[in-house]
Order: structure tokens, then sequence, then C-alpha cells
């Protein structure tokens, strides 16, 4: 078994925190891992996506073009652009939360680009940052709430003590239990 | 907290933190770096650490330092690291190719972590392979955090038996890839060194031409050792075929899977001390072969020496490797999979026929955060002096600028270089350039190029973006921050203090979020004659909004209360705030991006801090 994941989304967003949370819970498992995380320049406000692939004879940290078993996406439009590794089996999990690159001009409305996700990819929806944001009053825990909805999707091949276990592991002490309310949330969907 | 102290068997580390583990396995006791990505993490490790560990660590002022302090240790008995990015190796090839010749006597690993597909560097696409063989030094190669971490162990240990630096050469992928590592016991550190005086005349005519010779007996010895090592190995030894592979660093790992894919039966020769090459051992490998794929990212290097060993070995070898793998950008699965499809005639997987066009999909673009101060300065400075003057671009967060609307970087070289080429540019041209540079890289080498400005009697405004840390690398301390790299207080030095030292008389301070004082400042000291120097501080705002959260404290939030006039519209534009928004013609502040600087009220008064 290899499964392999690209977790999406831009800057400052969570989408490093919520690859190594995937990782560390898969290594729980005991399954091989590889994943690569972005840091530097590219984490300010640009396009992220993170690799993550587990199961045996795992050597590559990347996923093919085409190979992607699930796609998380905390954003629309960087759901779309990691469709370059979607088959027509793979699942995008996607925010419905849309952020437009450019601040003062629209170009695609998010339907558009629900839409032509559809085209390349199973389309799963939820209304992430607004759940979370009722929950919290800020979006920032939707990597979380994502991460939850995965499972309770059936969508993410891991057991949710050993993810719980992983999100314990990376969040500090003082955000845990934010944290677990946004996670049991998306768990009751 | 970091795993890379853990007893356990077992941690699941990054690249870098693999090499860091390594070194603390090896038992080394000195530390150093410049941060820059994707090398950062190593030296944030020690940071992280090096108390714990019993190490001494520190964040040099630029890479050339860093290496000399390392040299230091290593030349007193005591095994040290220096780390750094591709470029960090020009900076402190001054002194790594006379310390080639001198030698070392404790183990002292050199670590450079390229950055193929320039994901944090925007100069240039450097392969620093090509700096083992013009310094005369072993390189080893890793392809995954284990063996970061183990070729890192066995580097100190080359480096002592043969008394030479080792360089470790990763590249982003290696460096930035995570996976589980088998840990070894941590070795004692020997506390104490001692420097014994007797390598003085090692460097010095005409002896320096001996050591030159005994540096070429040493690579051949190292040769030897590299022939017989089991780092390089061979895999599918057993497979009849005629078409072979060679490979080293992260392809080995797209290789291998590309292979699984395609369902190919190839042997592969994967090497992973990559100079001085185990030359024999290729000899013999491509012996019977009649066609050969080297997979390497960026320059044909492996690829033209297996060409010489195949003049001798087999000359009727076909050798391919660029001829089907491209010179720039990284390797990806799919890459590799192509061209060894297209060698062997088979067929791609289905998947990879996907229609999807990713250049179709509107860019993305890194851009400075919001609340940043560098936009601050950016718009202050192109309030006060106009958008059509010449602005330096140096290397930082600040380069984000070069993107419109703020458009403010005309060129980057290198660090420091923003200071020197406005003097060219000065002097050809007569206007007078606005420089930026950062607080770190001021440090780093914009100093010589200030004092080259006074005494060659230059006409420039420099704006020293002091955001009091190393933002873009992760937020390291730097000589202006009151704190070492182990976290002990110390002495913060002053750019304006440093910039009056070098003869700069018109020298003001500002607050970078008071817009008002800055473009005063700005005007009066732009229509002066000869060298100006406004330092503008203002914290790394990510940093503060971080340290906030920590403490449980509320970010304040800015919102419109009216609606601009087309004028003003088009300030709050061109200032570029991400979290200043429009939709259906209507401005608006998305409250999860606003991060409460409040640069933009003094823009728009019409934007009030929402209660």
């Amino acid at each position: 078994m290899k499964f392999n994941l690209i977790v999406a989304g831009y800057g400052g967003q969570g989408v490093l925190s919520l690859a190594e949370i995937i990782g560390r819970a898969a290594v729980e498992e005991g399954h091989e891992v590889r994943a690569v995380e972005v840091h530097g320049l590219s984490q300010r406000g640009g396009a992220l996506q993170c690799h993550v692939r587990f199961g045996e004879k795992i050597f590559s940290p990347l996923v093919r073009k085409g190979g992607a078993d699930l796609i998380i996406a905390l954003e629309l439009l960087e759901g779309l652009r990691a469709c370059y590794y979607a088959n027509k089996k793979t699942v995008v999990l996607t925010d419905l939360k849309f952020l437009s690159p450019n601040p003062i001009d629209e170009r695609k409305s998010a339907s558009e680009i629900l839409k032509e996700m559809e085209k390349f990819a199973r389309v799963e929806k939820v209304n992430a940052s607004e759940i979370v944001e009722e929950i919290t009053g800020e979006a920032a825990m939707s990597n979380i709430f994502m991460l939850g909805y995965a499972l309770k999707k059936g969508l993410l091949p891991l057991k949710e003590e050993n993810v719980w276990k992983a999100v314990t592991m990376k969040i500090r002490p003082q955000f845990i239990e934010m944290n677990k309310k946004v996670f049991e949330k998306a768990l009751k969907m | 907290m970091s795993d890379v102290l853990s007893k356990g068997e077992k941690a699941f580390l990054l690249g870098n933190e693999a090499i860091a583990r390594g070194a603390v396995e090896a038992g080394v006791a000195v530390a150093t770096t410049y941060p820059g990505t994707p090398a950062s993490e190593i030296g944030d490790t020690f940071a992280e650490v090096a108390k714990q560990a019993g190490i001494y660590f520190e964040y040099s002022t630029n890479e050339k330092v860093a290496v000399e302090v390392a040299t230091g240790a290593s030349l007193s008995g005591l095994r040290s690291i220096v780390s750094f990015k591709s470029f960090g190796i020009n900076v402190a090839s001054d002194s790594i190719f006379p310390l080639a010749y001198t030698g070392v006597k404790a183990g002292m690993l050199i670590v450079v972590a390229d950055d193929p597909n320039c994901w944090s560097s925007a100069q240039s696409e450097q392969d620093s392979r090509l700096f083992a063989r013009i310094a005369h030094l072993p390189m080893l190669e890793p392809s995954d955090p284990q063996e970061a971490k183990d070729l890192t162990k066995l580097a100190f240990e080359i480096s002592e038996k043969f008394g030479i630096p080792v360089i470790l050469r990763t590249t982003t992928r290696v460096s930035h890839m995570r996976s589980l590592v088998k840990l070894e016991e941590i070795k004692k550190i020997e506390k104490k060194g001692e420097f014994v005086k007797d390598i003085a005349f090692k460097n010095y005519p005409p002896q320096v031409i001996k050591t030159h010779a005994n540096l070429h007996e040493k690579l051949e010895k190292i040769e030897e050792f590299n022939e017989k090592s089991k780092i390089n190995f061979i895999l599918n030894k057993n497979f009849k075929s005629k078409i072979g592979a060679i490979t080293s660093g992260v392809s080995f790992n797209y290789l291998i899977e590309s292979l699984e894919e395609l369902n190919l039966k190839i042997p592969v020769l994967k090497i992973s001390m990559t100079h001085p090459l185990p030359k024999k051992l290729i000899a013999k490998f491509i012996k019977n072969l009649k066609e050969v794929l080297v997979v390497e990212e960026l320059e044909p290097i492996l690829e033209e020496e297996v060409k010489k060993i195949a003049k001798e070995a087999n000359p009727k070898l076909k050798v391919h490797g660029k001829n089907l793998l491209p010179f720039s950008g990284e390797f990806k699965p799919e890459i590799v999979i192509q061209a060894l499809a297209k060698l062997t005639k088979k067929k791609i997987p289905k998947e990879m026929e996907s229609k999807f066009e990713i250049e179709k999909i509107e860019k993305r673009f890194p851009q400075l955060c919001p609340g940043c101060p560098h936009r601050a300065s950016f718009w202050a400075i192109k309030q006060a002096v106009g958008s059509d003057k010449v602005f330096g671009g140096d290397i930082g967060c600040y380069m984000l600028g070069i993107f419109p609307p703020i458009s403010q970087q005309d060129f980057f070289l290198s660090m420091g270089a923003s200071m020197s080429v406005s003097q060219g540019i000065e002097r050809a041209t007569k206007q007078k350039p606005v420089v930026f540079i950062g607080d770190s890289t001021f440090f780093h080498a914009g100093i010589p190029g200030l004092i080259n400005a006074v005494h060659n009697k230059s006409n420039l405004l420099v704006v020293v973006l002091d955001n009091r840390t190393t933002a873009m690398t992760g937020h390291q301390p730097h000589p202006g921050v009151a704190l070492t790299g182990m976290g002990e207080e110390t002495k913060a030095l002053a750019v304006e203090e440093i910039a009056k030292a070098c003869g700069v008389e018109n020298v003001k301070v500002v607050n970078a979020f008071n817009l008002e004082e800055f473009i005063k400042t700005a005007k009066e000291l732009y229509s002066m004659q000869g060298v100006g120097v406004i330092v503008a501080k203002g914290d790394c705002r990510l940093q503060t909004v971080r340290s906030m959260a920590r403490k449980g404290l509320k970010i304040p939030k800015f919102d419109f209360v009216e609606q601009p006039n087309l004028e003003k519209a088009k300030d709050i534009e061109n200032f570029g705030c991400p979290a200043i928004r429009k939709k259906d013609g209507k401005f608006y502040i998305e409250k999860n991006l606003c991060w409460g600087c409040g640069v933009c009220a003094q823009v728009f008064s019409g934007i009030k801090p929402k209660v």
C-alpha cells in the first residue's frame, strides 16, 4: 500500500503543521513515511503544497503527477492548483473558502473554480473556515477541522486516536483545548 | 520541542534536523551558521539543543565568519560543523580554499544546501557540487534524512582520518524531507581544545606548493577509501540488463520509484561520495552495459565523469543524461519516469496524461505579510522621492517589494550588493538611487559598501529596513539583537551608530510605522548631497503577532468606515496590503488577514480601528 497525499493552501494557513501532523500519525501506525515541507520565502502568503506519502517502500518524497489519493485543500484555488496531482479517483477535500490572489481583482468566482476542479477529481466540499470562525472567532484552525473532517469522511486511512496524538505532539499546549473543540466538531459533522 | 536529542531508537526528523543529530552523535563541540533557506533548520536545531547538549553554537555575522570560527575550533582539536545555503559557500570560499591546504585537526564538516527550483533563492540555481572540485574537498550527498544523519557522522570520521574538511551537500528536498530516522548513541564531547603552533607555514610559500601536492595525495587516498565504502552501492545487481542507471542525492528516490512504476528491472549505481568519485566502481558498473542513464539535478557533473571513465572502460557505451533530463529546475518523479520511458520505449502511466494545465491557473506569489514594516517603508519612500527613482534591491523579505503594486526592487545580485551596485549606477547616470537593505544583510555584507560610498563620495540614500530579526529565514537573531544563538543576553549593535562610524553624517532613525515622520525625514535626507542613511525601525509583524497569540493577546483589527474617492482608492490599491480587498467595487478589510499595524489608516483616514 502507498498512500499519496497533498496538503494545499497558502502561506500562513497551517499547511505545514497539518502535513507534519498527518506524517506523525502515519508513523504512529507503523508506516514508512516521507513528507516534504516548504520553508522560507515561499511561506509568505504564497501558494503552498506539502506532500505526505506513507505505506510501504516509499522512496520519493514527492507525489508524482496524477498520483494523489487525496488532496486536502485549505483554500479553493489552491485545491484547483493541486489537481496537477489528481486522477479520476482522487478526492479533493476542499474548504469552500476562496481568497483571490489579487486582493482588488477577482478573476474567477468560487463557483467557477469549483466547477473546474470537478473536471479533474471527485470533490468533497465543506465550509471549514466559516464553521471554525463560529467556534473560535477566527479561521486559523481550519487545518485541524479539515483533518477531523477527512477522518470523518473516511478519506484518510489513519486511526482517530493516532491522529489526535500527533496533533498534541505538534500544537503548543495552550492551544490544544481550542483545537480539540474544532477537531471534535468536524468528527461530529 | 525537537526530537533531536531523543534517547529513543527512532525519531521523525527533517533532513536538516537529522544532520544536526548526526553531528551531535559524532560529538561535535562547535556549530556555526548564517541562516539561509534551505539550510536554516540545521542552525535553528543547534540553537534549540546546544545548551542541553553542551555544544557552543552561534549565528555568525556571515558565512565567511561562520566557516572561520568553525575552523578555529577544529584547528584546536574540537569537532566543528558549519552550515549555510548555496550562496553561503560563495561567501565562505575565500577561507575554504586555503583551509583545504592547511587541513584540519579535529573533524570539520561544511554543510551546503542547494536550492534547485529556487524555492527560496532569487539569485541563481547554483550547483555547489562544483565547489568540491575547485576546493579539492571530499563531498558527501545524502538522499534522505537517514543518510543525512549517517553521512554526517561518517564525514567527521573521514575528516579526521585524512585531516581535511568534508563538504556535505544537500538540496531542498533532502533538507526539507521528513522521515523516520534510526538513532544511535550520542558521543560525549571533549570540553576543552588546545591550539598547537604547528600550522603557520603550511600555507606559506614555498611550502604551500608542497601542501598543494599533498592535498592531491590525500584525495587519492580518499578515493581509495571511497572505492571500498559501502555508502556507494549497486541495486538490482543481478538483473540481466544492457541498460543501467547512475545517480546520487535526492534523484535516487525518484529513480527507484520510476523503475517500479514502469516495471523496469535495471541495475542502479547509487553514489554517496561524489568527490572524489569511486572511478573503479563506476568502470566496473558500466563495463557490460550498452547504455547508461545518469540521473542528476542541475549540472551534468556525474555524466561528464562517467563519459570520461567510459572512454577506457567501455568506449561504445552510450551515456545519457542531459539529453533526456533537464538542466534547470528540480526533478520530480514524472520527469524521471518520462526520461526512462523514452530511453526504454515504455509507456508512461495513464494517470500522467492528465489534460490539467497548471499554467492557466492564476499564480499566487509570496508577498509581504499584512502589517509588514517594509511595506510602510516602501510607501513612505515612494511618497517622499517618487516612484521613478532607482531602487537598489537586496536579499531578505523585502525582495518581495519587486512585485506590483510596490515595484521598488530594481535589481538583485547578492547580500549587500544593493549598496555598491547603486554607487555604480549613480556614477554612470548621475541619478540618485535609494538603497533598501535589511538589518541582518547590513551586518552581513552591507558595511563595506557603505564605507565605499562615503570614501568615494557617492550620492545616495540608504534605507536600512531594521525589523530587529532575520525574518525571511525564520527569525534568527543577528548582531543588532541583544540575544545570541545560545539564547544569552548580549550587546545589541545599533545600525545608526555603525553608519555614523562609517563616516555618514546624515543619519536618521525613524519609526517605520509612522508615515508622516518617515516621509518628512526621507524628503529631507534625499535632498542633501552625499550619503544619507535612514534606519527604519519596526518589528517584524509576523513575530509580533505570533508572540501576541502565545500570550493570549487580541490582535487589533481595522476596517473602512467610509469608502475612498478615486484618488484615495488608487493610493489604497498601491499601498498593496493583502488584507485590504475589493469586492463589487467596495473596499473592505479581511479580518482574518489584518494584523492591525494601522499604517493603512495613515494612508486613508476613512480606515479606523475596529471596536
